[in-house]
């Protein structure tokens, strides 16, 4: 079974500063890390290599620093790793993001199964893993919490929604991204950090994957950042100070009062 | 680039959702948005709602919600969300009749079926906005939502594409008000065969047994990391038990294990709009108010009297919450027994 993984580096901390000329992030002196999610997604590929073989492979699209998040899921098991990195991919939306992957993935081969994250913890969109799926023409499921069987042909998972979960029969190839009810990311072994280290990573540009300049980066993103704001107080907050104990009382006092003039209680 | 022509579309869809037949609740929310920027682009507004055998007289009350025309398409295919059947018969409705604008609600339904859409459509998306708005005569529809781990605040617009397309936080808006007699069309059609394939099927579905009530809850209490450790969620649950509100917790006590995700209340977690919040040790980043600021009232107890919470709150108390809210369930225990 052959199966990618896309995964994102992500800034660490939520202290992200905005070049406020262009919308995008900076993301210069922020420690990054692997999205979350991603690392589940890894998770359920190696699980399924261990029960079915094959190979996994992972996938970024980033800054050249973002070589270290796939060798950080190289030294979890991962079995090769690619990096897309190129100033004409810089900016990408969604949509543009899905474009290049796409592209990166049908240079890298047939894959039986796509894993992603379900999300990513910086842009919390959700849309890349669908849009991936799309760009390939592939059946997607998302929210996937847990998987039942796989063959050859099919895998039955379970699809985490509002009310439940539903169970699907996904004919393979197919695009899954997953939650973190997949299962717990295993940790790196000093093995694998060793491999992680070693491991030659190329970096792809948009002409190694065939995708014409004008599909990739800001200018083929249909949607632009124009402002970006801090959101303004919207109401006029009754502060009372509770430092001592009559404080407290008063405070509490005056709070019970207030819900019920508001017939809350 | 590849652009579309933008003079050829026009009108505001909002894509509705169904259940066994039955027209659901973010349908209705959906309408109010969509009412507002119809009115605004002067244009109609149609819901798409895509099922089987789908209930005539709850098509007519999306009608008296605002909905200038409903178009039902149906075949037994459709009965479930597929995300294949689903995204062809999306395509095929958007390719002949060309809208200028499409939302849809940030659902497990909605935030697949758009992403997979927008791409097949080469069209613009923007995820879980909390404002949408009209930009002057240009039409371009102004989306802003929490961006980047929800600390700040991003409008983005899809200046030369066609459709613009956006999915909005279920609960983050009340359903529209219904008129009754309000006149409009309804159009069921049926789906066409060749765009029913799926690659995927559903074999079966299992409901929660446990109900997480969060987002039907009147009140809502949330504990914050504030509560510095998980043992101290009985501190914040009792104060949830005397009001008989549902508990929510933010991030930082999801991530930290103290509560589970069910109970998170913001952008990566849930919406609420209670008729009373009350934030317990909440510092209040913005993407925990993205869940939960259109409440009602909201009442905040934090130490640190420049907490962001106290700016979208209604009431607050700036003190240590180890001593608040103690007391305050007493205080509420003790006008309970004065009522009785």
């Amino acid at each position: 079974m052959r199966i990618l993984c896309p995964i994102k580096q992500v800034p660490e901390t939520s202290s992200v500063k905005m070049d406020e000329a262009t919308g995008t992030m900076i993301r210069e002196g922020v420690e990054a890390i692997v999205n979350p999610l991603d690392l589940y997604a890894v998770e359920a590929a190696l699980r399924l290599r261990e029960s079915q073989g094959g190979e996994v492979v992972a996938l970024s699209m980033g800054p050249p620093a973002a070589m270290t998040a796939l060798r950080e899921v190289i030294a979890m098991g991962c079995d090769s790793a690619v990096l897309l990195s190129n100033r004409a991919f810089a900016g990408s939306d969604t949509w543009a993001t899905g474009r290049a992957l796409s592209a990166a993935i049908r240079k890298l081969g047939h894959f039986d199964l796509i894993l992603c994250g379900e999300r990513a913890t910086d842009g919390d969109t959700g849309q890349v893993g669908p849009g991936i799926a799309a760009f390939l023409d592939l059946p997607v499921a998302t929210y996937v919490g847990g998987i039942d069987e796989v063959d050859a042909k099919h895998i039955r998972v379970r699809r985490l929604v509002e009310d439940g979960h539903e169970v699907l029969d996904v004919e393979l190839p197919a695009v899954l991204t997953v939650v973190k009810e997949i299962g717990e990311a295993r940790l790196p072994t000093l093995r694998g950090k060793r491999r992680a280290r070693a491991a030659e990573i190329p970096i792809w540009g948009p002409d190694e994957v065939s995708a014409p300049r004008e599909e990739v980066g800001l200018n083929a993103s249909p949607t632009r950042v124009v402002k970006i704001f801090k959101p303004k107080v919207a109401r006029a907050c009754r502060k009372v100070v509770a430092k001592d104990e009559s404080a407290v009382q008063a405070a509490v006092g005056e709070l019970v009062a207030f819900l019920k003039s508001k017939e809350v209680i | 680039m590849l652009t579309t022509d933008k003079s050829s579309h026009r009108g505001v869809w909002i894509l509705g959702e169904q259940s066994k037949g039955r027209v659901q609740r973010i349908t209705h929310e959906l309408l109010r948005r969509g009412r507002e920027l119809a009115d605004k682009r002067r244009t109609d507004l149609t819901a798409v709602i895509f099922g089987h055998a789908i209930d005539e007289s709850d098509l007519r009350e999306v009608i008296e919600r605002g909905a200038d025309r409903v178009i039902a398409m149906e075949a037994p295919g459709l009965a479930e969300f597929l995300v294949e059947p689903y995204s062809a018969c999306m395509l095929r409705l958007l390719a002949e009749r060309k809208p200028e604008i499409v939302i849809a609600g940030a659902t497990s339904l909605g935030r697949t079926l758009m992403p997979y859409v927008a791409v097949k459509a080469n069209a613009g998306l923007t995820a879980d906005c909390t404002v949408l708005d009209i930009e002057g005569d240009t039409g371009n529809l102004l989306q802003t939502r929490p961006a980047i781990g929800g600390n700040i605040l991003a409008t983005i617009k899809t200046p030369s594409h066609r459709p613009q397309m956006a999915t909005v936080r279920p609960r983050s808006m009340r359903p529209a008000e219904r008129t009754a007699g309000r006149k409009g069309e309804i159009i069921r059609l049926v789906a066409p065969a060749e765009s029913l394939a799926s690659r995927i099927k559903r074999v079966a579905f299992q409901s929660n047994e446990e109900k997480h009530a969060l987002q039907d809850a009147d009140i809502v209490v949330t504990a914050g990391r504030g509560i510095k450790k998980g043992e101290n969620v009985k501190v914040v649950e009792a104060l949830a038990k005397e009001l008989e509100a549902a508990l929510g917790a933010s991030r930082d006590v999801v991530d930290r294990g103290w509560l589970s995700y069910p109970h998170q209340v913001g952008l990566s977690g849930k919406t609420v709009t209670p008729k009373l919040y009350v934030a317990v040790g909440v510092s209040g980043s913005i993407q925990h108010l993205a869940g939960m600021q259109t409440s009602e009232i909201i009442v905040a107890i934090n130490t640190d009297p420049d907490a962001q919470i106290f700016n979208v709150a209604d009431f607050g108390i700036v003190g240590s919450l180890f001593d608040v809210v103690p007391a305050l369930v007493k205080a509420l225990r003790e006008g309970k027994a004065n009522d009785q």
